[in-house]
Formats: structure tokens, C-alpha cells, sequence
């Protein structure tokens, strides 16, 4: 009866087919380590965010005379509406914790590198979507911070061309008008474009297959008679089930954050944005949320307004230039020289300072110099790379995986 | 070896990030603040403090976004809520907004009072707490009153009958205040009742944070008892795999 049921539908829809391609029959690395989960988990917050955003939906007013109202209707006389409220608005913030940690792994075993160049470059192309997804969901709460983070941001639009930064906003200051397009941008135009791209970043990976911690291609050796990937095993139930654990994990941090610090210290939730927004009056510091600081910082390292601009986009499209720009012989950090780790952990460093140095106050007298030194150091990192990745010492790769 | 330089390399990220949060809130500090007794779960201080609100906060603030069905979850019943603690004709699902207008409050205080609903979560409880204990009379000051931890702030001391009189002596490094002119309560019975309403204030600032406290020791018990069931899974499945 079952395998009737099968046989009609693979007649019809390909369904074995992609089952056993992208799970049962997928062989992925059997080494994979900590690092490996973070791309399962990213796309679990996908899914939650979507989610829970829906239901957000349905009791939201993108209307400047109610959003914030709503907002708080939400968290007092829906049902749970505190609950969903929360959930999404950690998970924005852990979307970017899983998403930079998915990312370290990508430098930390050169998984951009050749055969995977657009595995990376669609998974940039998703982390640039995200900020854009943030950037635009931060303005709905219409809190103060909503209200002056999106003006500061709209205001680099402004010094490259007012025409176009009247275009966006819809009006002269951020208002009602810009409220609804984001609101649009925000719940149907960003989350489709991440969606597909979602897909397109997994079916890429599953074309190429999985790097590993070794940076060893697996395929390379194969079993003689089944041509199976020796160091291979299926995804699903391997994977599948490791990828649980790392759930439950994720899960126990994700709502001990919601039920037990929500705002997160002010990093999650910033208590300004508990005023509703106010076009009269422009609050005495003005700090985006955490995961966009470093490059804020980088912005505002840079005492020119246009060249900071350039700067800041800049520490972000290079990412996608990282393929090209990585000339060692080996791809893991494990049979890397000197040079590769010094480079990463200035790097990982340098990201994390400009992040602090991004939620100060500039006025405090080290944050220009400390946040000048560290953008020489995250330029340096890839303007570098092809030197460094070059002169490295590089230790022999072994011909299969190790445990 | 890789997995232990690795853990070391999380651990030593985790602690750069404990070390990073102090210095955030140390930095927007001027005036040290005090600890605000907040304990939710306290329902005789939150009914203490919601009294006191309605008596004397919302002669000015609002607390629009809240209803006054809010106070049923304190304890009170309907009839002692629209009894006692309603001063105006509202019903109890009605939102707790306030008779004085945006243009009268300008014209008495320059700015219109701020709502109250969420304050707790703007200024937190221990800033609130403190401020409604720093208030001193400042002859320079229009209403004759100023405060140590907003200074020039257009609020005037509107408890004074309860707490007396401060003045403030040494201004500058070593300022500090003291008690000029006795008032109706005691030094502590003041502190215990700014308490319960700064109690009550963190309360309305989000009316289900003991649901949340509550249903999260549940939530993460659950997920105690997962993990051990999935990593027993895990481990089944990879008994195979050298």
C-alpha cells in the first residue's frame, strides 16, 4: 500500500529522488565538529522567525499613531503575544550569533575556497539580506531607537545622494510612509528573497558536498565497488540526529535568554526603545543593535562622512572577495602556518573591539584611535591575505579525514 | 588537542564578552544608584504600590497602554478595583489615562509628564527608586525643587509631605543630602513605600514577567530531560561510526 502510494507519486514529483540526494543518500564528512551545527541551526531560527513573525503580524499596526501601542498590546492582552514577541525579537539577535559563528567556520576550515566559491558567495549574499531583514524590522517597534537608528542610517543615504534618500524614507524625515514600506519590505519582500536564497545556498552545497574540519575533499576517495565517499556517511539518520543535540543545546540558550533576560543587558531589547519614537526629540546616544556595531564603528572611525560610508560597505562586500583572495595551499586552519592563525585571531579580535567601540559613545576619548588600529587590522586581514596565505608554512594534509 | 584549544578559544570569547557588559552600564552612570527592593511575586507591596500610583502618579502621568484590569492580577477584585483605586468614571477594561492634557502640562511644566506604563523598562527600577529619594529644595528652580539624579528636572518633589524636606549640602564631589525638615514618614517608611511603587512600576512595565519567570523553569526542565534523550539517540546511532 505504502510503496503503491510512493510509486505514484514518483511518477509524478521527484520524492525519493530528493530524499535520498539530500538526506538519506547525501554523504557528509564524518568528522564534522562543533562548528557544524551552526548552519542547521540558522536555518531553524529562519523558520522560527518566520513563524513566530506571522503571528506578530496579525495584532501589529504599521501605522505610526498605533505601532508602538500595538506593540505593547501584543505583549500585554494577546494571548502569549509576550511569549512571540520575545521569541522573535532574540531571534533576530541569535540569528546573528548562529550566522557569524557559521561564518567563523567558513574561515576557520576554508570552505569558501575552491570547489565552494558559491556556496559562500550565496551565503553572503543571505547575511547581507539578514542585515537588510534587521535594519528594516528594527524600525516597527517605533521606539526611540527604531526611529533614530533608521534616520542615522537613511542619513548615509543622504550625504551619497538626497534624491535617493527621499525615495527611500517617502517623505523628508523617517515618517509614517517610511514606517509602511518597511513594514512591506520587512514581511513579505526580504524573507521570500531569503527563503530562495536559503534553498539555492543548500543545493549549491549538496552539488559540491561538505567541506570538513581536515579540509580534505572526501570524494577524492572513494569505495571501489559502491563509490561511496570512504569518510562519508549519510546525512540523515547521522546527521539528523547529531543535529538534535545540537537543537536541544541551542534551544535551552535561546529561551533561557527569553524567559530570564529578555532584553539581554540592553544588547537584545535597548531601553530607549521602550519611548515611543519622537521626530522633536533626538536622544543623547544613538547605538544600533550589537550585530551591526562593528561596522558602525568602522563608520564612524572615519572622519570623512562619504569615505566612511565606502569604508563600512567595504568591511562587508569583501567577504565575498575571500575565494580569490586566499592563495594558501591548504584549506583548514589545522595544517595552516603561523602566519594564516595570527592573521584569523587579529581578525576575530579586531571584529570583536569594533563591536564594543560600536555601542560607546564617541565622544570617550579612545574610541576613534582603538577603532582606527582596528580597521587596519580587519582591512589588513584580507587586503593581506594573498600575501600571507602565500609565505605561510603550510604542515602536509593527510590523505583522509582523522577523528 | 584541537578540541580542547577550540573550547579554550569559546571560553576565553565568553569571558571577553562578561568582562565587556559592566563597563556598558558603569559608562552612562553620573549619580550612584540604589537598589530598588523589586520583587514581583510580592503581592501586598504590589498592592500597596498601586495605590499609591493611583493617588499620587497618576494625578499627571498617564498609563495608557496599560488597563486597569491590570490590578485584578495584584489581587484585587473588580468591585475594590472600581471602588477604591479608580479615581475617575472609568470602567475596569478601560486603558488608565489621565484628565490633564498635553497643552495644560505644558503650560504648568514646561514638557508633558511621560507615560508611565513602560518607564521601569527605560530607566530601570533601581534609577526610578533613587530619584523619587533625591529630590532637594533649590530655591533656583522654578517650583523651588530639584533632584541629584535628574538634575533641573521639571517634576517637583510632589511626596515631600511624606518625606520631609532634603537640602543639599557640599555640592560637587563630596555632595550629599540631608533631612532638613522632618516629614510625615520615617526615613525607612519612606524607602519601604517608594519601594513597593517602584515595585508596582516594574509590575506594569510588563504584567507577565512572573508568567515568564514561572513557565521558563518548566520550559528549561523540558529541555534537560530532551537533551539527555537526544545525546542517548546520538549515541545509539553513531556506536557504528570509527
Amino acid at each position: 500500500m505504502m510503496s503503491q502510494m510512493m510509486g505514484w507519486i514518483d511518477a509524478r514529483f521527484p520524492l525519493t529522488k530528493v530524499w535520498k540526494e539530500h538526506l538519506a543518500e547525501y554523504y557528509a564528512p564524518k568528522n564534522f565538529n562543533f562548528w557544524y551545527y551552526f548552519g542547521s541551526l540558522a536555518l531553524l531560527v529562519l523558520v522560527m522567525q518566520i513563524v513566530t513573525g506571522i503571528f506578530l503580524t496579525m495584532n501589529y499596526k504599521p501605522d505610526a499613531r498605533f505601532a508602538f501601542a500595538s506593540v505593547e498590546y501584543i505583549m500585554r492582552d494577546v494571548d502569549y503575544g509576550w511569549l512571540i514577541r520575545y521569541m522573535h525579537s532574540t531571534g533576530a539577535s541569535m540569528f546573528f550569533v548562529v550566522v557569524y559563528l557559521h561564518m567563523m567556520r567558513g574561515l576557520l576550515y576554508g570552505s569558501y575556497r575552491q570547489p565552494r566559491e558559491l556556496v559562500w558567495i550565496i551565503g553572503m549574499a543571505i547575511y547581507l539580506c539578514l542585515m537588510a531583514e534587521a535594519f528594516f524590522g528594527y524600525l516597527l517597534p517605533w521606539g526611540q531607537m527604531s526611529y533614530w537608528g533608521a534616520q542615522v542610517i537613511v542619513s548615509l543615504v543622504d550625504a551619497i545622494s538626497p534624491t535617493v534618500a527621499l525615495w527611500v524614507r517617502g517623505d523628508y524625515v523617517i515618517a509614517d510612509a517610511t514606517l509602511n514600506r518597511f513594514f512591506a519590505f520587512h514581511v513579505i519582500a526580504l524573507p521570500l528573497v531569503l527563503v530562495i536564497l536559503v534553498f539555492l545556498h543548500i543545493v549549491a552545497l549538496h552539488q559540491v558536498g561538505s567541506n570538513n574540519p581536515d579540509g580534505i575533499e572526501i570524494k577524492a576517495k572513494k569505495d571501489p565497488e559502491t563509490h561511496i565517499p570512504l569518510d562519508g556517511i549519510p546525512f540523515h539518520p547521522y546527521y539528523t540526529v547529531k543535529d538534535i543535540v545540537g537543537v536541544v543545546v541551542f534551544l535551552m540558550i535561546y529561551f533561557g535568554i527569553i524567559f530570564f533576560a529578555p532584553e539581554m543587558g540592553g544588547y537584545f531589547l535597548e531601553e530607549n526603545n521602550f519611548i515611543p519614537a519622537d521626530p522633536m526629540q533626538t536622544p543623547p546616544h544613538i547605538a544600533p543593535v550589537w550585530y551591526f556595531t562593528p561596522f558602525y564603528a568602522i563608520l564612524r572611525a572615519i572622519p570623512q562622512k562619504q569615505l566612511g560610508i565606502a569604508a563600512m560597505g567595504l568591511a562587508v562586500v569583501i567577504f565575498f572577495l575571500l575565494p580569490w583572495l586566499d592563495k594558501g595551499l591548504v584549506k583548514s586552519i589545522r595544517y595552516r602556518g603561523t602566519l594564516y592563525k595570527v592573521a584569523l585571531g587579529a581578525f576575530v579580535v579586531s571584529f570583536l573591539i569594533l563591536g564594543y567601540m560600536g555601542t560607546l559613545e564617541p565622544t570617550l576619548w579612545y574610541v576613534n584611535p582603538v577603532s582606527r588600529i582596528c580597521a587596519l587590522v580587519y582591512f589588513g586581514f584580507f587586503l593581506l591575505m594573498p600575501v600571507y596565505t602565500k609565505l605561510d608554512k603550510t604542515k602536509p594534509v593527510p590523505d583522509r579525514v582523522t577523528s | 588537542m584541537k578540541r580542547i584549544l577550540v573550547r579554550r578559544w569559546i571560553c576565553s570569547l565568553l569571558m571577553v564578552g562578561s568582562l565587556v557588559s559592566p563597563l556598558y552600564s558603569l559608562a552612562e552612570e553620573g549619580v550612584k544608584l540604589d537598589h530598588a527592593p523589586v520583587d514581583t511575586s510580592n503581592l501586598p507591596s504590589l498592592q500597596r504600590g498601586a495605590q499609591h500610583f493611583m493617588n499620587y502618579c497618576m494625578t499627571c502621568h498617564s498609563a495608557h497602554l496599560a488597563r486597569f484590569d491590570l490590578l485584578e492580577q495584584i489581587g484585587l477584585s473588580k468591585k475594590q478595583v472600581e471602588g477604591n483605586l479608580i479615581l475617575t468614571n472609568a470602567k475596569i477594561a478601560d486603558y488608565m489615562t489621565v484628565v490633564l492634557t498635553p497643552k495644560d502640562a505644558k503650560s504648568w511644566f514646561g514638557v508633558p509628564p511621560p507615560d508611565l506604563t513602560v518607564e521601569a523598562r527605560v530607566r530601570g527600577a533601581d534609577w526610578i527608586y533613587t530619584y523619587l529619594r533625591s529630590f532637594y529644595r533649590d530655591d533656583q528652580r522654578p517650583n523651588g525643587w530639584n533632584n541629584r539624579v535628574f538634575p533641573n528636572v521639571a517634576m517637583p518633589h510632589v511626596l515631600w509631605q511624606l518625606q520631609g524636606q532634603q537640602v543639599l549640602q557640599h555640592p560637587g564631589e563630596a555632595e550629599s543630602l540631608v533631612l532638613m525638615q522632618k516629614g510625615q514618614m520615617s526615613a525607612q517608611e519612606y524607602d519601604q513605600y517608594v519601594g513597593d511603587l517602584v515595585n508596582f512600576l516594574v509590575f506594569m512595565s510588563e504584567p507577565t514577567r512572573g508568567e515568564r519567570l514561572h513557565l521558563g523553569i518548566w520550559v528549561l526542565g523540558f529541555l534537560v530531560l530532551l537533551f539527555f534523550a537526544a545525546r542517548a539517540l546520538k549515541h545509539e546511532f553513531w556506536k557504528d561510526i570509527h
